[in-house]
């Protein structure tokens, strides 16, 4: 095993470096801090919500973003979309591969995260996807005035402006798990399941490059929880760069290529699924599994610190002393290790 | 014992949700009920917590029938029974500090805390300082930390969990699970509902699974 240093701190530096051949990147997020300033110019306080996070999401995979509620994953979801409030502060790139150049989510206008990027570049799957439709027109309405607005205005755009064919309305259901019948019922008829779905269909309907799944499976019932999964799995099957980013292990597990565990804001682990969930080297990881029916059931004590108030050295470490493994070097920063990333608790 | 027998009820007229269902939680057990959404068990869970009137059959709660649901149920039934909804945003004053949610239900009854709420609040983690927040500034999970220490806050005989897990981590879930595992091996009868049959093998002594 090598124990390296790098600078752009990914999983997929380190097993290239190893000369393992790779996919394609479609979005390369490198080393990107969110900050939130409170009252004037943050005299009330500074929320650290990402700090130095480096994620790759490559074509035909999905990586799993994993961490308790309150842990500052959602907030990439807002970073790569554009969609920060205006007492937000980043550092670092986002990158978005293109075809013939990159994009910084970071940095680029708004005129060009709204034309080229949300709903085309990049799809959303929300968390209550109920909420994201309007009750006064029927799932095929919607999605047919989505898939027109979208291709009527795209440089690859074809011959499609003006209207949606019924067929390609009926294709993007069906991908999206939905019998085309399904599409003629106004959201209040729809289960929950089903408005997950419509929203599904929504997020593909501008034939994403990559795709963001926010908490998408909250609330939902095992069987639907797998219908989103399974979802998510066909995107990445057709190519699409898949981010999931949830509390739902089980989840997880189930449908992801790579993993990476976010803890106060930061990446504490990641690499290859399923190493990371059949062999966790953090604590935080190990607790995370262990607090899974299935995994001993037993919780992790006390709460993920706020993010006005991170602790220096490792975060983790200052909620559960002493936990298990080798002993912490309390470097907050991940180190690369045989292809995976670990902070702190580096295994002997 | 809080039992239903041959209970019909539904929302749409000539459509009943659950139509001859029988059911009985006895102290100290927990009794899990599994199925997909839209089978009917979180039904029955509003009517064991005579949230919901059933269209017939009969509800009884220690021996005595119950007559009247909703707002209309007794003192004296309403304490007995401690109830936890799936949302917890849905279900608080967001007005309101934590500590309020979590004494609202002594204050209702006129009744003195014997030390009850510091216990709570300890076993489901709430610290002094997260018990002086509102709803806003708290997560999901600690939301329903609070809910949890309200509905045990009266001592109640019977607690009706409805998916009380499924908007929170596993880590929250599990330490919810375990406080609520320990009122029913003290002696309070449990309803646990959700959909997920891995957490009710792991939580109930008895699994009652619907299709
Ligand atoms: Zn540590």
């Amino acid at each position: 095993m090598t124990d390296t240093r790098v600078t752009t701190t990914s999983a997929e530096d380190a097993a290239t470096s190893a000369g393992t051949r790779q996919p394609a990147s479609a979005l390369t997020v490198d080393r990107l801090s969110v900050r939130f300033l409170l009252g004037r110019k943050g005299k009330a306080g500074v929320v650290h919500a990402a700090t130095d996070v480096s994620l790759r999401l490559r074509r035909g995979r999905v990586l799993a973003l994993v961490g308790e509620s309150g842990c500052g994953k959602s907030v990439l979801t807002s970073a790569l979309l554009g969609l920060l409030p205006a007492n937000a502060q980043t550092r670092g790139r986002a990158l978005l591969h293109g075809p013939g150049d990159d994009l910084d989510l970071c940095t680029a206008p708004e005129r060009s995260m709204s034309r080229q990027v949300r709903g085309r570049r990049i799809g959303l799957v929300p968390q209550s996807a109920a909420s994201h439709l309007t009750p006064v027109r029927t799932a095929r309405a919607q999605l047919a005035e989505t898939v027109r607005q979208l291709r009527g205005t795209t440089l690859r755009g074809t011959t499609l402006r003006g209207a949606a064919s019924r067929g390609d309305v009926d294709g993007l259901a069906e991908r999206a798990g939905l019998s085309p019948a399904a599409l003629d019922a106004y959201p209040h008829e729809l289960s929950g399941g089903m408005a997950q779905r419509v929203g599904f269909a929504l997020a593909l309907a501008g034939e994403p490059d990559v795709l963001l799944a926010d908490e998408p499976t909250t609330g939902l019932d095992r069987v639907l929880v797998d219908h989103v999964t399974d979802g998510l799995a066909a995107a990445a099957a057709e190519g699409t760069a898949v981010l999931l980013i949830t509390h739902d292990l089980a989840a997880a597990r189930r449908v992801a290529d790579d993993a990476a565990v976010m803890y106060a804001g930061r990446i504490v682990e990641a690499g290859p699924a399923g190493e990371v969930f059949a062999d966790p080297w953090h604590p935080y990881t190990r607790g995370l599994l262990g607090a899974l029916p299935d995994g001993g059931f037993e919780p992790i004590p006390g709460h993920p610190p706020e993010l006005t108030d991170v602790p220096g050295g490792c975060a983790f470490c200052a909620r559960v002393p002493d936990p298990p493994g080798p002993p912490c070097n309390g470097d907050p920063e991940p180190v690369a290790v045989g292809g995976r990333l670990i902070a702190g608790h580096v295994p002997c | 014992m809080l039992s239903a027998t041959d209970l019909v009820v539904g929302y749409r007229r000539g459509r009943p949700v659950l139509d001859g269902v029988d059911i009985e939680l006895h102290p100290g057990a927990t009794v899990g009920l599994a199925g997909p959404s839209g089978c009917g068990k979180s039904t029955l869970a509003a009517v064991l917590a005579l949230l919901l009137e059933p269209w017939s059959g009969s509800v009884t709660l220690d021996g005595r029938p119950v007559r009247r649901f909703r707002h209309r149920v007794s003192a004296a039934e309403r304490t007995s029974i401690g109830v936890v909804f799936q949302q917890p945003r849905l279900a608080v004053d967001p007005r309101w500090t934590l500590d309020a949610v979590v004494r609202a239900p002594l204050v209702a009854s006129k009744r003195r805390d014997d030390g009850i709420v510091a216990e709570l609040t300890e076993a489901v983690g709430l610290t002094r300082e997260l018990l002086g927040r509102r709803p806003h500034e708290v997560s999901d999970g600690q939301l329903q930390r609070a809910c949890l220490a309200r509905a045990l806050v009266l001592r109640p005989r019977y607690l009706i969990c409805d998916e009380m897990t499924s908007m929170v981590d596993a880590s929250t879930t599990a330490l919810l699970v375990h406080l609520v595992r320990s009122v029913a091996a003290a002696g309070t009868g449990v309803l646990a509902v959700s959909h997920d049959d891995a957490l009710l093998d792991a939580w109930a002594d008895d699994v009652v699974r619907w299709r």
